[in-house]
């Protein structure tokens, strides 16, 4: 079961609202390379892995994928407090607004919704791993789009945070292929 | 939120992240005796604490991990989206 604490996992701040870089943040809260499909797709490929290694690493880096889902969701809830709704308007977030208010929702940065389609589950631990280690790759590359969209030191600062994160879980996942591999060649041989 | 909480508050942060950080390192080294050396020092300074922020500002975890003094401090404002860090 997992069990909520009451922190966040880094410091979000921003120095002021920001209509733009929200609509662009929401592109890691449910966008294809975001902490949601993240998390969700290591939280149930972790169900057929073969090692105990295997299956901590993902429970864990899901675990974590949600602490940074509620970091980015912190970060669009502060850059969007007290905007005018004539503002978001103007701004490229009227349709968003119509729907959501300023919630976070679960879609890319165009208002396309969150889709499982953007998470494979193979049930054959080399692929998923594989898979796993690209997504790391293109979130991080997603963050460094980001901290080029804005010049704000603050959400600068939490968003460098979450990029460092996923290059750790690159090399986590890396190490568990091959100790996959590894175990996969040792069943091999009697 | 007052100085003193989000001082506690940023200490436990910043010892939780290095448990975590260790406990992804220790999954594919789990025959790391230094790493798990730290990771038990620090789990056991983060749970001191834990110990003490519950005490005086409520628990940061329910579903019995932490307990609460009268009435029930979870519900108590602020949420971590609305903390000023």
């Amino acid at each position: 079961m997992w069990v909520y604490e009451k922190k966040l996992q880094y410091p979000a701040k921003v120095c002021k609202p920001d209509i733009k870089m929200a609509k662009y943040l929401i592109a890691q809260y449910g966008g294809p390379d975001g902490e949601l499909a993240a998390a969700l797709r290591y939280q149930t490929q972790r169900f057929v892995m073969p090692t105990g290694r295997s299956k901590a690493i993902l429970t864990d880096i899901a675990t974590e994928e949600l602490a940074h889902l509620e970091i980015i969701a912190t970060l669009v809830f502060k850059l969007l407090k007290g905007v005018p709704a004539e503002v978001l308007k103007r701004e490229g977030l009227g349709e968003y607004y119509v729907e959501h208010d300023r919630t976070p929702f679960y879609v890319d940065t165009t208002g396309m919704l969150w889709s499982a389609a953007y998470i494979q589950a193979k049930g054959d631990p080399i692929a998923d791993l594989h898979e796993d280690m690209a997504a790391e790759e293109k979130a991080r590359s997603t963050y460094e789009h980001l901290i080029n969209l804005t010049d704000d030191p603050c959400v600068k600062d939490t968003l460098r945070f979450l990029r460092e994160r996923e290059i750790v879980h690159f090399q986590r996942f890396g190490e568990t292929l091959v100790h996959i591999q590894e175990y996969l060649q040792s069943k091999r041989y009697f | 939120m007052d100085a003193n909480q989000l001082d506690l508050l940023k200490k436990i942060m910043e010892l939780e992240f290095a448990c975590q950080d260790l406990n992804l390192y220790l999954d594919t080294h789990p025959e790391d005796q230094k790493a798990l050396q730290d990771y038990n020092y620090y789990s056991g300074q983060l749970a001191m604490l834990k110990q003490q922020y519950s005490q005086y500002y409520g628990p940061l975890m329910v579903f019995g991990h932490c307990q609460s003094q009268y009435p029930w401090k979870w519900v108590e404002d602020p949420w971590p989206w609305e903390i000023e860090y």
